[in-house]
């Protein structure tokens, strides 16, 4: 492998952590915001943006740190019962939550976010605290902690000092006015006296008079003045003391470092000797300042060059090349381990299986025509082979696999956004979030998704106004829910509007000349009219319409994903856009038949009902149009033959067989084919990326013979029949 | 000389980030993702670490928690505890000093100080 900048890495991983931070936090502003106030829950909310913070500190992202480390303080404040969260509060969160998230997308792909968005947030979140921030941030302007992470394998350069808050144990002295070219020999006088507690809190004395050697060679003198009589002696007691010289010219800030860690828990008094105890007076501290002017005069003198004997160690990472050193990373405890793999591995394992599926389906029909019994151990053997050949797949499928949660808090943020443009107050409701559907279906809902949670709040719901008048809640409610039914994944998105008014989207569609004036249509097809490219009902044109997405492009994006996508409409009491989708892209439930000599694959989705044709049931409707009566309707006949362009039109269509597909607009069509051969899974192959699209064509598929076969798009080649055919299978004509 | 450093810190970017810096020095770097993860992995370690890194803000057991569990126990007293906390309040020092902290660092941190700072509290850097 490539060698990779393992800052990069972390980075890169960083980001994925921040979008589950964001998650979590998302999580727990929503409990809050249905009235838990559990300390857990409010722990978790500063959590996240903590971490968020502690990881931009390290990249030096200080644009997300700033504003992460308002958002925190802002939380920690209700975390310690000092503000209450009112309902205004926990809304603030939640834009600030938006912002948080928008600020770490901006970070990591090298953006900068429009302040004056993040400026307002942070106004309105330091209104909230108020003095308390203005102070804190006084604190941290004093400690100036913040400065970014490098991580290198150069050596180790002594002279920076800014990780260390605690350091400065005598500020006075930190000038650098004392200068270590003067004629005596400079150094310091330590003495040193740990009190007990010293010893409990893991720091040892032994350690830090070594430590000094970094620095020159200390001479060490034990101070035993407070040793009691031998039974006056406690163990644990700091007894003992000891009084250092210590030659060098490192500043006293280097020396205090080394006893940081013990700061409160010894006596401890550090003082320069040499010439700087000469030059006491202010006065002359300033005249030495003017004439070493610049830099601190020992920034490029490291303590070895100016120590008579060098230091015998310095910190091995400076004076020892980097051992190979293992890493274990035990980091199971909480939750599910999980481990992060590159999507292309996963890919190439889907179609893997894919192709291991097909070449169970063909050893299986070998064996079969060879005419080995089932109940043989072949049999028995290719049973079980089958079960696990499933298995596998359905596992493998698993892997890409993802909850909703996340495009459901996006689309929580739409609500927010959408409500407040159009002053609507609206309460977002979420069912199923943990429902499953593979990664790239869920990728390619957000768009479509976005549209019709936006279409939702802004043409479903009523104002307040109308809402209180129809005697319904102020709060407008919008429902997302994601469930699994026979196999695919079911997503609703539901208003409690005042229903489709379909009087008026008759009229629109007439005035558009997209229905010819005076049709009777059922209420069910008036509703499939918003489907059609052109539509909108919008009188005048809100903030939110006008984006150029219309309801046709959010079905043709659904059914891209092999989804369908239905309303259903209660006058006064709201609108239910109802998405179905297939699990997987990889895999799909067909119907494989013979015509003209062609075997094809229909999606099992798109087939109602499957039957065969009598006389009886057949009639024709001028030279072109054949019907075939379904029950009490008369529905279209297709010869699917003869569309793709197989054969020419047969004579009688008694005995052959017909597949009933239901097209998004309700329409009905009778495709007829030669011979239904089975139902069975096939694993789609694309064929874009060689042919192009084809109408009527969706992908192909190889079958348990070997053979190809193409896998039909019906709704499309409905579509394309009905604008160029004889063989119109619409009521009227939807432009496709 | 190698050290063996328990980390232990909630998040993964630190974690990372620690074991980095750590691996980089030469030292060995377990680590675990909070308190009772903390715990746990220090029992498992067939050697004890010459130092333990602990965050504070951590989830199901908090780094006060930990701190003051592992000195609890008879055969950790002596092992130098360093908190790594992007909080620097002095309340919060003294109450991990109490605890049991050996001593404190501001994240974020500079690894060459870290480093230093785990040579001079496991008595390794200049003996």
């Amino acid at each position: 492998m490539a060698d990779i900048d393992p800052m990069a890495e972390i980075r890169a991983s960083f980001f994925i952590e921040c979008e589950e931070l964001l998650e979590s936090l998302q999580d727990g502003l929503t409990a809050m915001d249905d009235g838990d106030f559990d300390s857990e829950t409010i722990n978790v909310c500063f959590r996240a943006v903590h971490s968020i913070k502690g990881g931009a500190g390290a990249f030096g992202l200080e644009a997300l740190v700033r504003f992460a480390h308002r958002f925190e303080t802002v939380m920690d404040e209700i975390r310690n019962g000092r503000l209450e969260p009112t309902r205004d509060t926990i809304s603030l969160f939640f834009r600030g939550a938006d912002v948080l998230f928008d600020l770490v997308r901006a970070s990591r792909d090298d953006e900068s976010l429009d302040d004056a968005t993040v400026e307002l947030i942070l106004v309105d979140l330091e209104a909230l605290v108020g003095a308390r921030l203005a102070e804190e941030e006084a604190e941290e302007a004093e400690g100036a902690d913040f400065t970014p992470m490098s991580l290198s394998l150069d050596p180790i350069d002594g002279d920076d000092h800014s990780g260390f808050a605690l350091m400065d144990l005598d500020a006075p002295l930190d000038d650098p006015a004392i200068p270590p070219t003067s004629s005596a020999p400079a150094g310091f006088k330590i003495a040193f006296h740990p009190a007990a507690e010293l010893f409990a809190s893991g720091n040892e004395p032994r350690h830090m008079l070594a430590a000094l050697r970094d620095f020159g060679e200390p001479h060490i003198t034990c101070d035993l003045s407070n040793l009691p009589d031998l039974t006056g002696l406690v163990p644990e007691q700091g007894v003992v003391g000891w009084h250092i010289t210590l030659e060098t010219s490192a500043r006293k800030e280097e020396i205090a470092e080394v006893f940081e860690f013990v700061d409160g828990l010894c006596e401890l008094s550090i003082e320069a000797t040499g010439s700087a105890p000469a030059l006491p007076d202010l006065e002359s501290i300033d005249l030495e300042n003017i004439v070493i002017p610049g830099p601190r005069p020992d920034d490029d003198t490291p303590p070895q060059d100016a120590t008579p004997e060098p230091a015998p160690a310095t910190p091995p990472s400076a004076s020892s090349p980097p051992a190979p050193a293992k890493s274990k990373d035990k980091s199971t405890g909480s939750a599910k381990a999980t481990v992060r793999v590159d999507l292309d591995r996963i890919e190439r394992l889907v179609n893997l299986v894919g192709e291991l599926v097909i070449n169970q389906a063909m050893l299986s029909q070998s064996i079969t025509e060879a005419g080995v019994p089932t109940n043989s151990a072949v049999g028995s053997g290719l049973e079980e082979f089958l079960q696990l050949t499933r298995d596998i797949q359905e596992s493998v499928m698993m892997i890409r696999a993802q909850p909703v949660k996340s495009l459901f808090q996006r689309m929580s943020r739409i609500i927010r956004e959408s409500s407040a443009m159009v002053g609507k107050s609206v309460r977002f409701v979420t069912e199923g979030e943990q429902t499953e559907i593979d990664k790239t279906v869920l990728e390619r809902l957000a768009d479509p998704l976005t549209h019709m949670v936006r279409n939702a709040v802004d043409h479903g719901l009523e104002n307040t106004d109308g809402r209180l008048a129809a005697g319904k809640s102020a709060d407008g409610i919008v429902t997302l829910t994601a469930a699994h039914k026979s196999g695919r994944v079911v997503l609703e998105v539901k208003d409690d509007g005042s229903g489709i008014n379909r009087e008026r989207v008759k009229q629109i569609a007439e005035d558009k000349g997209l229905i010819p004036p005076g049709v009777q249509m059922q209420d069910q097809e008036i509703d499939n009219l918003l489907f059609l490219p052109g539509f909108s009902t919008a009188t005048e044109v809100s903030d939110l319409s006008g984006r150029g997405v219309g309801m046709d492009v959010v079905r043709s994006a659904i059914q891209a994903l092999g989804g369908r996508v239905t309303i259903t409409s209660e006058p006064g009491s709201g609108t239910t856009f109802s998405i179905s989708l297939p699990l997987t892209l990889a895999v799909l439930d067909g119907m494989v038949v013979e015509t003209g000599g062609e075997t094809l694959v229909v999606p099992l989705g798109s087939i109602a009902e499957t039957l065969t044709l009598t006389a009886a049931d057949i009639e024709q409707l001028g030279a072109d149009t054949t019907l075939v009566r379904i029950r009490e309707e008369f529905v279209p006949i297709l010869d699917l033959a003869v569309e793709l362009g197989f054969r020419t039109p047969l004579e009688g269509y008694e005995g052959r067989s017909v597949l009933l597909i239901t097209s998004e607009d309700n329409s009905r069509t009778a495709l007829v084919v030669d011979r239904i051969v089975e139902q069975r899974q096939v694993v789609i192959k694309g064929l874009q990326e060689s042919y192009g699209r084809v109408a009527g064509i969706a992908a192909a598929t190889i079958l348990g013979n070997g053979r190809i076969a193409l896998i039909l798009d019906p709704t499309d080649l409905i579509a394309s029949a009905g604008s160029s055919g004889p063989h119109s299978a619409q009521p009227f004509a939807i432009a496709g | 000389m190698s050290l063996s450093i328990l980390a232990v810190d909630d998040s993964r970017t630190i974690r990372d980030m620690l074991r980095l810096a750590l691996t980089q020095a030469g030292f060995e770097a377990t680590t675990a993702e909070d308190g009772v993860d903390g715990l746990e992995t220090l029992k498992d370690m067939s050697e004890q670490p010459d130092a333990i890194i602990t965050d504070i803000n951590m989830p199901r057991m908090d780094g006060f928690g930990f701190i003051d569990a592992v000195r609890a126990q008879d055969t950790y007293q002596a092992i130098p505890i360093l908190v790594l906390s992007t909080e620097s309040a002095d309340e919060l020092k003294s109450r991990a000093r109490t605890a049991g902290a050996t001593g404190w660092i501001v994240k974020p941190f500079d690894p060459s100080k870290l480093i230093r700072a785990l040579n001079m509290v496991a008595g390794k850097g200049a003996a």
